[in-house]
Formats: structure tokens, sequence, C-alpha cells
């Protein structure tokens, strides 16, 4: 565009600078809220853990894998105006109490086995992932564990891994979860990465998660 | 078919030639994708089928990785063929091009055995190395991620070498080298291990969202460009001018617009205004991209009309309609279908069901495949000096039943997606419960039976197309002689 009669809104140059510009803009702006991002789903220490149950305050967002001793609940914050997970008092896990590093390397194996397994591409994980199968975000509070009685297991811990290792012998459905190999150690380090992940602070994903509760409450039903 | 394309009308060009052999191995890849798509499909509706031989995670894996490679094969294809007309001079390194391609090739070969033969490993470190990484799209393990950075790497200095070389930069190369760069960079953002859940996710949609929402529409709008000026003689100023104005929107809505993907995976509560916000102008962009081709046609046809002749100005009669679909189906797959569930106040409800795959359809069809198929359609008229190339029989029974095909399969996952919605999140709240209640309702499994059903006519469709590529340019290349 060397003739300079011609205008602005058509000139090469112009919008060149300034989808320059732009892009530089929301480029720099991403990666500055993604410092704040970033910095605020840090996993938590255990020492956060502590504070925030013996304060009875809400944890980090990701609160430390120690997590896994205490009591996890979701419950609706009036303030927030949706369900938020609730840290409640201890419970034995795999009839113990884990370390802060016991704890960490349980959930190191459950997240490897997760990937190794592929869960992804039948699963979602957040929301993210296959349609095929249930959501895992909130799995481990699941009241269906309680209906199938933990498959004849003493806690639900240990019904969950025993699905996880024989799950086409305990599904109910015509769509069941193939047999994949999955070890006594990888079935309880996803389940630590099941009751791990239903503790983040999903900002109220999956919504009314409540009411899946209740009906199996009333036998069923969403009768109130 | 890996010799049936003849290259000696190349006139001696090897970075064209070069362009055909990625084009080829993104067709076989495309069908692999159709075809692990359909037994994922038939397994919605038949449980049994191949229960614990190829398990949906399987089939699903492969659908969806035979999606990116293929495109990424045809990406490049893209670039190696319209870098010549582009720079005025040879691709550099033509040897070191080659490589890479053979490379590239087997290492893909090699990934995608192992999806289908070993399929999963223990939980352990050498399992991401070497088997599956298990995060969706980018399974690929860890030793084909560094290949695939290396491959990418040597196929970047190419282009950019190539660039410098030229004595005109032209507006599109500009646009593709500063994209590229961007492109082939946002890989390396998913390539770590964490034990956080929310920040594997944080970091996995970096390479995901700004590839597929950004990066790669941008680069869709350069090869537009590109086609249009080849095609229809569309004025080179007119078509970068607008490509610009495309950058600039694309990016300026795309980048923030990842926010979309940050309502619910742990990420703080002002993602839901960022997000919402920018995304929701991510289809200003894709309706400018339609309104510029249809309106260069219209604008090119006219100025023909005016000058005394007659007929269509197209020099390319298939690759027009898959353009031209492609303007048409990136406004309503990426455009139309993502805006449906990107507000949060919707997205709370849709995200993780079956709205999700519809928008995906569509949206990687309608933006990526179409353009991509568009090109290969320009390979082989250059392929076989085809002055005027015209759509037969072949090609239109192609472009229409795939666009059929995929059309009738999205519309069935909305419905499908609809009914999760309403009966799995809104009345009975999510779980495990409600899931199997949503999908065993009548209306959610008729949904599935339509999907599968447009799954084997957009198969037709694939046949078809592949039939046309083989013969169209062997048939009219005799006839431009005369």
């Amino acid at each position: 565009m060397a003739n300079k009669n011609v205008s602005v809104w058509s000139s090469i140059s112009f919008w060149r600078r300034s989808a320059a510009w732009v892009t530089g803009f929301a480029a720099i702006l991403l990666v500055w809220l993604t410092f704040d991002s970033v910095g605020q789903i840090s996993m938590g220490t255990d020492a956060d853990l502590q504070k925030a149950v013996a304060e009875k305050k809400e944890t980090r967002r990701v609160p430390a894998p120690t997590v896994i001793n205490y009591k996890i609940g979701y419950a609706m914050d009036a303030k927030r105006g949706h369900e938020v997970p609730t840290i409640g008092e201890k419970e034995l896990f795999f009839g113990k109490e884990w370390s802060e590093k016991d704890a960490a390397a349980l959930l190191h194996l459950g997240k490897l086995t997760s990937q190794a397994k592929n869960c992804m591409d039948c699963h979602t994980l957040l929301g993210n992932g296959a349609y095929y199968a249930p959501d895992l975000t909130k799995a481990w509070l699941d009241p269906n564990w309680e209906k199938f009685m933990y498959f004849g297991q003493k806690t639900k811990e240990e019904g969950i891994a025993y699905f996880l290792q024989h799950p086409a012998k305990s599904g109910v459905h015509t769509r069941k979860m193939p047999n994949l190999g999955i070890t006594a150690e990888e079935a309880k380090g996803l389940v630590a990465f099941l009751k791990h992940m239903s503790s983040i602070d999903t900002n109220g994903f999956p919504r009314n998660f409540s009411k899946t509760v209740n009906q199996f409450k009333t036998g069923g039903s969403n009768a109130h | 078919m890996l010799t049936s394309i003849k290259t000696n009308h190349f006139e001696g060009n090897k970075s064209k030639e070069l362009g055909m052999m990625y084009f080829r191995v993104a067709m076989i890849l495309f069908g692999a994708q159709l075809l692990f798509g359909l037994v994922a499909a038939f397994q919605f509706i038949f449980p049994g089928f191949l229960f614990e031989v190829l398990d949906f995670s399987v089939a699903r894996m492969v659908h969806i990785n035979a999606l990116v490679v293929w495109m990424l094969y045809a990406m490049i294809g893209s670039v190696y063929f319209l870098m010549p007309d582009e720079t005025g001079v040879e691709t550099v390194n033509i040897g070191l091009g080659k490589l890479a391609f053979w490379v590239l090739t087997a290492a893909v070969t090699v990934v995608v055995l192992v999806f289908i033969l070993v399929q999963v490993g223990p939980g352990t470190e050498s399992s991401i190395w070497l088997i599956n990484e298990g995060r969706e799209y980018l399974e690929a393990p860890r030793w084909a991620d560094i290949g695939i950075v290396v491959v990418v790497l040597t196929f970047y200095w190419n282009v950019f070498a190539t660039f410098m070389k030229a004595k005109v930069k032209t507006g599109v190369m500009q646009v593709l080298v500063a994209d590229l760069m961007a492109l082939a960079g946002l890989y390396l953002a998913g390539m770590f291990f964490t034990d956080n859940i929310s920040m594997d996710q944080y970091w996995w949609w970096w390479v995901i969202h700004l590839w597929v929402e950004a990066t790669w529409e941008v680069f869709v709008g350069a090869l537009a460009a590109y086609a249009l000026i080849k095609i229809i003689g569309a004025k080179r100023e007119i078509v970068e001018m607008w490509l610009w104005i495309e950058v600039l929107m694309l990016f300026g809505s795309g980048i923030l617009g990842l926010g979309h993907h940050y309502f619910w995976i742990g990420t703080p509560e002002y993602w839901w205004e960022i997000g919402a916000l920018f995304s929701a102008l991510e289809p200003v962009p894709l309706v400018a991209m339609f309104v510029h081709v249809l309106y260069d046609w219209g604008k090119e046809q006219g100025a023909a009309h005016a000058r005394g002749e007659t007929g269509s100005i197209m020099k390319n009669g298939p690759a027009m309609s898959w353009i031209v679909l492609n303007a048409f189906g990136n406004f309503l797959g990426a455009g139309i279908w993502g805006f449906f569930h990107t507000l949060p106040q919707v997205n709370i409800y849709t995200h993780g069901t079956q709205f999700t795959a519809a928008h995906g359809h569509l949206a990687f069809f309608g933006a990526y495949a179409t353009i991509l198929v568009g090109m290969m359609y320009m390979g082989i008229q250059n392929a076989y000096g085809i002055k005027i190339m015209k759509a037969t029989f072949k090609s239109k029974m192609g472009v229409f039943l795939i666009a059929f095909g995929v059309m009738g399969m999205t519309i069935a996952l909305t419905i499908a997606g609809y009914e999760q919605v309403l009966i799995e999140r809104a009345e009975l709240g999510a779980g495990w419960n409600a899931f199997f209640t949503a999908q065993n309702m009548p209306w959610y499994v008729q949904a599935q039976l339509w999907r599968a059903i447009m799954g084997v006519v957009t198969f037709v469709g694939f046949i078809y197309l592949v039939w046309d590529m083989l013969t169209i340019g062997k048939a009219q290349a005799g006839q431009t002689e005369n």
C-alpha cells in the first residue's frame, strides 16, 4: 500500500501492527494470569491442611496428598452459591493414617496408574476426557459405593479397590469396565488419587451432586 | 496408493513433491480415524463389541490421535506445497525434509501399533515413556513426543530458512512463519508429568486450546488466503489485509478464550468472566472469514463477467467446494456449536457431556478437515499439470456425503448431549447412577444409533473422496493437453 492517500482502514501495515500489538497484549495478560493461577492451584502442604482443619477454614484449592486421612464432603456454601468440598474429621484410609511422605508416594502411584491405564479415554476427570463412562471428579463421594455394599469389602476404599481389580465381575450394566490388569497396590493408589481429586475446589462442578446423594437416601427417587 | 499419484508433472519442484508425500499419509491416517471412530460408535450401541479385545478407550484413543496426526501431516504438506509459490525459491533442504518425513512416519506407525497391541501398561514412569501417556489427545508416549519435537524443529528450520532466502516476504509467509513457531513451541507445555491433576489439566489446555482455537485457526486463515489467490485469482493486497485482520481477531479472542476451559478444573473464579468474554468473541473472526471467502468469490466472478468472460472463474472446482465448506463449517462448528456451551452458566451443566463431542466433531471437520482436503486437491491439480480442474461425480459424492454425515453425527450428538444435560446433570445431579440413567434413556440410545448411521455415511463419503483423488488427476490430465 504505497499510496499514501489510501485510508488507514485498508492499510496492510496498520493491520499487521495492530495484530502484533493485540496478540502481544493478550499473550502477556495470559502469562500474568497464569502466574497467579498456577500459584493458586499448586498442591498445599500437610501443615496448610492441618491449619485449615483446626481453624475450620477452606483449604487450598488443591490440598496436600494427606487429605486422604480426612473425611471429605461436598456441601452447599451459601456465600459462594454452589457446593464446595469440605474436610472433616480424621478417618483411616486402608486401615491407617498416612504420613506426608507415604501419602505423596501413594498419590504419585495413583496418578501414574490413571495415565498408564488411560482412564481418560472412557471417563472424564474434572469433566475432561471421554464420555463413555461416568465423570470421576467426585467419584469418591458417589453414594453407589454404599449401594453396592462395597462389593463385600469392609470399607469404601477397599470396595473401590476391589472393583478396580475385578471391574467386569462387579458391573451391573451391559456397558462394563474392562479388566486393565490393575494390581492391588495400583488400585490403592488409584483410590487415593480419586479421594484426593474429590477434595479439589472445582467451583461447584459437578453441580447439584448432593441431589444424587439425597436420591440415594430417599430410596432411589427424587421425592423430597 | 503410494505410487498412484504421479509426480512427473511437478516440473522439478521437489518441495511440492514432498508436500504430496505428506498428503498421502494424511489420507491413510484419515481413513484410520474414521474406522476407529466407527468401532467406538458401535460400542455405544453394543457394549460387548470387541470388549477386552479393543476396548472403547483404545478405539477412541486411536480415533482422536489419528485425527490430530493426519491434520499435522496435511498441514506440513500444505506448507511444503505452497512455499515455492509464496517465496519464489526452492525449499532449502529437501533431503532433510524427506528424512524427517520417514522418521515421523516410522514413529507414528510404531506408536499406533503399540496403542493397538499393548494398549496399557503398569503404573510406572516407563509406561508413560514407552506405551501411553494417558492424556486425551496427547497419548503419544514421551519418546515419541521428543521425536515429534525434533521432526517439527527440522520442518520449522526448513520453512524459516526458505522464508529468509525469499526476495519478497509475502503476508501469507509472514503469518505462517510466526504462527508455526508458536504452534511448535506450545507442544512443550504438554510434555511433563505432575501428580496434581489440576496443574496437569491447566497446561494440557495450553496445548489443546492454543492449538485448535488459536494457532491452527490462524494457520487455516493463511491457507485460505493462499487458496483464494490461486483458485479464483483474488487480489493479494485484499486477501492479505483480511488475513492480518483475522490474525488480530483470532489471537485477540482465542488466547484469553483459553479461560473457558478453566471454569471447573480447580482454577480461580476469575476465569468465569475472562473465559466467557473472550471465548464469546471467538466466533467473530469466523464470521469474518466466512464473509471474506464468499465476498471475494462473488466479487472475482462478477469482475470476470464484466470483462465479458463466461463460465466459472474457479481453477479448481473440488478444492473450491471444500474451501467454501470450510467457511461454513468453521463458523458453524467452531463458532455456533462452540458458543452454545461456552458461558459458565451453561457450561456447568454441559461440561463433559455429548455436547462437547458434538462440537468437537463439527469443529474439527469444519475448521480443519475441509480446508486440508481442499489443499490436497490443489496438490493433485498441480501434480498432473491440470489448468482447470473440474469436480467429478465422485468429488461431489465425497464432499456431499462427508458433509452430510458429519452434520448428521453432530445433530445426533447434540440431541444426546441435550438429553444428558437435562436428565443426568439437571434432574439427577450427576454421579454414577445419574450417568447410567441418562445413558439408557430411549432418546439418548436413539441418538447414538443415528450417530453410528451417520458415521457410516461419512465413511462411504470418504471412500468416494479417496477414489476421486486416485482417479481425477489421470482423467483430467489428458483433457487439458488438447
